[in-house]
């Protein structure tokens, strides 16, 4: 390489920082950086009312999982916590393989179609995708209430004598989370369907392979790149789900979210709620390593 | 009934299911709509078709100050994560791979990946210490205002507004700007004549798009938010543990049009010419 080529090569790199410093500078004010403080109060000492004492402590990461007697003053295992961990984590799991099960035959539907249907179906996925989550869980709450559709519906048909009772349960925050999140399950789901060659399903077919032997070992195996992305991107927002177990689980369902506004806001133990924040953050950036692994896999496959 | 031709990409049960998929996807916000014509007090009786509750909403003080607001903040966070994320855009593509190119990458997509909440709390921590230094220094007149606000939604905005805008530059075609050099352009000259009007649709979608993620933002407004400075959407929020009314769905159904609205004018914008 020349000297003047080193130079420009240089030069360019330079104003692409420049270029990017305003946004990088931004960023790091409003969010990178204060995630770096929430670190140091995990491990600051609870205030009373609230807020921290700036003396070290480790007992905001220990009472993610004990908790201290009043009286006796002995270290406990929580209960409580464990069940909001465990409600979090089972939804979550459930509201992803949900998704999966409705998502991965609508995603086929629309990359089966003409393609000049196929931009419409797709656009009606991504339109509620994009609008208001507060506003498709309040429709959700709606539909289940006491005297919503749901049970309107289902006593109309004499299913029921006396309506149903959802709101406010683990079921109402698996429904309304499974009802948000489904389009990103669908449209990874759809990227991956989308460069499937259908040729390979003739193949299939002329072995004298089943519908189900050719779903599951064809098809498959080859979108798992897709599964995987939609698996992730609908898991990470679920386990931080705050506005939808709020609204449909009426602040007696707690989930991770919601417990950490219990110690913020509540003013209850900043400390714990930033060790949870963190935790929260660690299980989040473990799930989206896997993505970036699976998702770097599936394009080398074109 | 007649035998159907074998299609080898069809599947059992795929297309029912999916069919099943879009009308619950669309029967719930539906609901919404049609219950915000309601000219009963009920969420359950329809009572006939009125708009009674669009000009309860429209009368509402509380409802037409947080609309502002929202308004004003989305403005704002729109015009500077839109700004910040064009000039990051054309630091980022069309040149040679540089050292840290991922790492600005990073940087640019990390409010998509930590959890809202987290960021919620940071914000209102590092907020919270900033009030209070401001206080101790005499300037507490700075600790209140909608600019925190502001700064935070310019802040989660920014990978919405890059991306769209990214994505038109790589799709240019450099030989005009070549032209442009070669008529004896200023670099100047040929980025406020060339490339600027080139991409000017990609910082108008990604200028729409963070205007829609700003708008519609809960869970941070509400942790950043002093007394008083409720948006639509936490105003929706803390009225949700109260008795419900229709007036919720005029609210929403507003708020709803104006988001489908802009996104028909972000895909026609950046919709591919065939």
């Amino acid at each position: 390489m020349s000297a003047a080529e080193d130079r420009l090569r240089r030069e360019s790199a330079r104003n692409g920082w420049l270029l990017s410093l305003p946004s990088l500078i931004l960023l790091f004010v409003a969010a990178s950086g204060p995630l770096l403080i929430v670190v140091v109060y995990s491990f600051l000492s609870p205030g009373q009312h609230g807020n921290v004492i700036w003396e070290f402590s480790t007992e905001g990461w220990v009472g993610i999982l004990w908790s201290k007697d009043i009286f006796s003053e002995e270290w406990m295992l929580a209960d409580a916590h464990l069940a909001i961990f465990w409600r979090s984590l089972w939804l979550s799991f459930l509201t992803t393989g949900f998704t999966f099960i409705v998502g991965f035959p609508t995603a086929w539907f629309i990359a089966t179609r003409p393609p000049k249907e196929r931009a419409l179906w797709l656009f009606l996925i991504t339109i509620p995708f994009w609008t208001n989550l507060l506003i498709r869980t309040y429709a959700i709450n709606e539909v289940l209430r006491k005297e919503g559709l749901m049970n309107t519906v289902l006593m109309g048909l004499g299913v029921t004598d006396t309506p149903i009772e959802v709101l406010y349960t683990q079921t109402a925050i698996f429904i309304g989370m499974t009802y948000v999140y489904l389009p990103l399950m669908v449209l990874p789901l759809f990227a991956a369907i989308d460069r499937f060659d259908m040729r390979l399903l003739e193949a299939g077919y002329d072995l004298y392979a089943s519908r189900w032997q050719v779903l599951r070992r064809v098809i498959l195996p080859i979108v798992k790149p897709g599964i995987i992305a939609g698996s992730i991107l609908v898991f990470v927002p679920s386990l931080g789900a705050y506005v939808t177990p709020r609204v449909l689980g009426g602040g007696k369902q707690m989930m991770i979210g919601n417990f950490i506004e219990l110690q913020f806001l509540q003013g209850k133990n900043w400390p714990l709620g930033a060790a949870l924040s963190m935790l929260l953050l660690v299980i989040v950036m473990a799930a989206l390593l896997v993505y970036v692994r699976y998702a770097n896999k599936g394009s080398s496959h074109g | 009934m007649a035998e159907r031709a074998f299609h080898v990409a069809r599947l059992p049960g795929f297309a029912t299911t999916a069919i099943i998929v879009f009308v619950a996807l669309y029967l719930p916000i539906f609901t919404l709509v049609a219950y915000s014509f309601n000219a009963s007090t009920s969420l359950a009786v329809w009572g006939g078709f009125s708009l009674d509750w669009y000009a309860k909403a429209w009368d509402n003080q509380q409802v037409k100050d947080a609309t502002l607001r929202s308004l004003i903040i989305a403005s704002f966070a729109a015009v500077i994560s839109t700004t910040v994320a064009t000039m990051a855009a054309l630091g980022t593509t069309r040149r040679q791979a540089f050292k840290g190119q991922t790492l600005i990458y990073v940087a640019i997509n990390q409010p998509l990946m930590v959890p809202e909440i987290v960021t919620a709390v940071a914000l209102m921590i590092v907020f919270g210490l900033i009030k209070v230094w401001l206080t101790s220094i005499g300037m507490g007149g700075l600790t209140t205002g909608l600019g925190y606000l502001i700064l935070a939604h310019s802040a989660f905005c920014i990978p919405f507004a890059y991306l769209p805008i990214r994505a038109r530059l790589e799709g240019m075609d450099l030989t005009l700007e070549t032209a442009a050099a070669d008529l004896y352009a200023s670099p100047w000259q040929t980025f406020r004549r060339v490339t600027l009007p080139l991409l000017a649709p990609g910082m108008i979608a990604g200028a729409m798009l963070a205007f829609v993620i700003s708008l519609d933002d809960v869970v941070i407004t509400e942790f950043v938010k002093s007394g008083g400075q409720d948006t639509l959407p936490t105003y929706m929020l803390g009225q949700m543990r109260r008795q419900l009314t229709p007036e919720i769905n005029a609210v929403s159904t507003m708020l709803l049009g104006l988001t489908v609205v802009l996104l028909t004018a972000f895909f026609l914008l950046t919709r591919k010419k065939t």
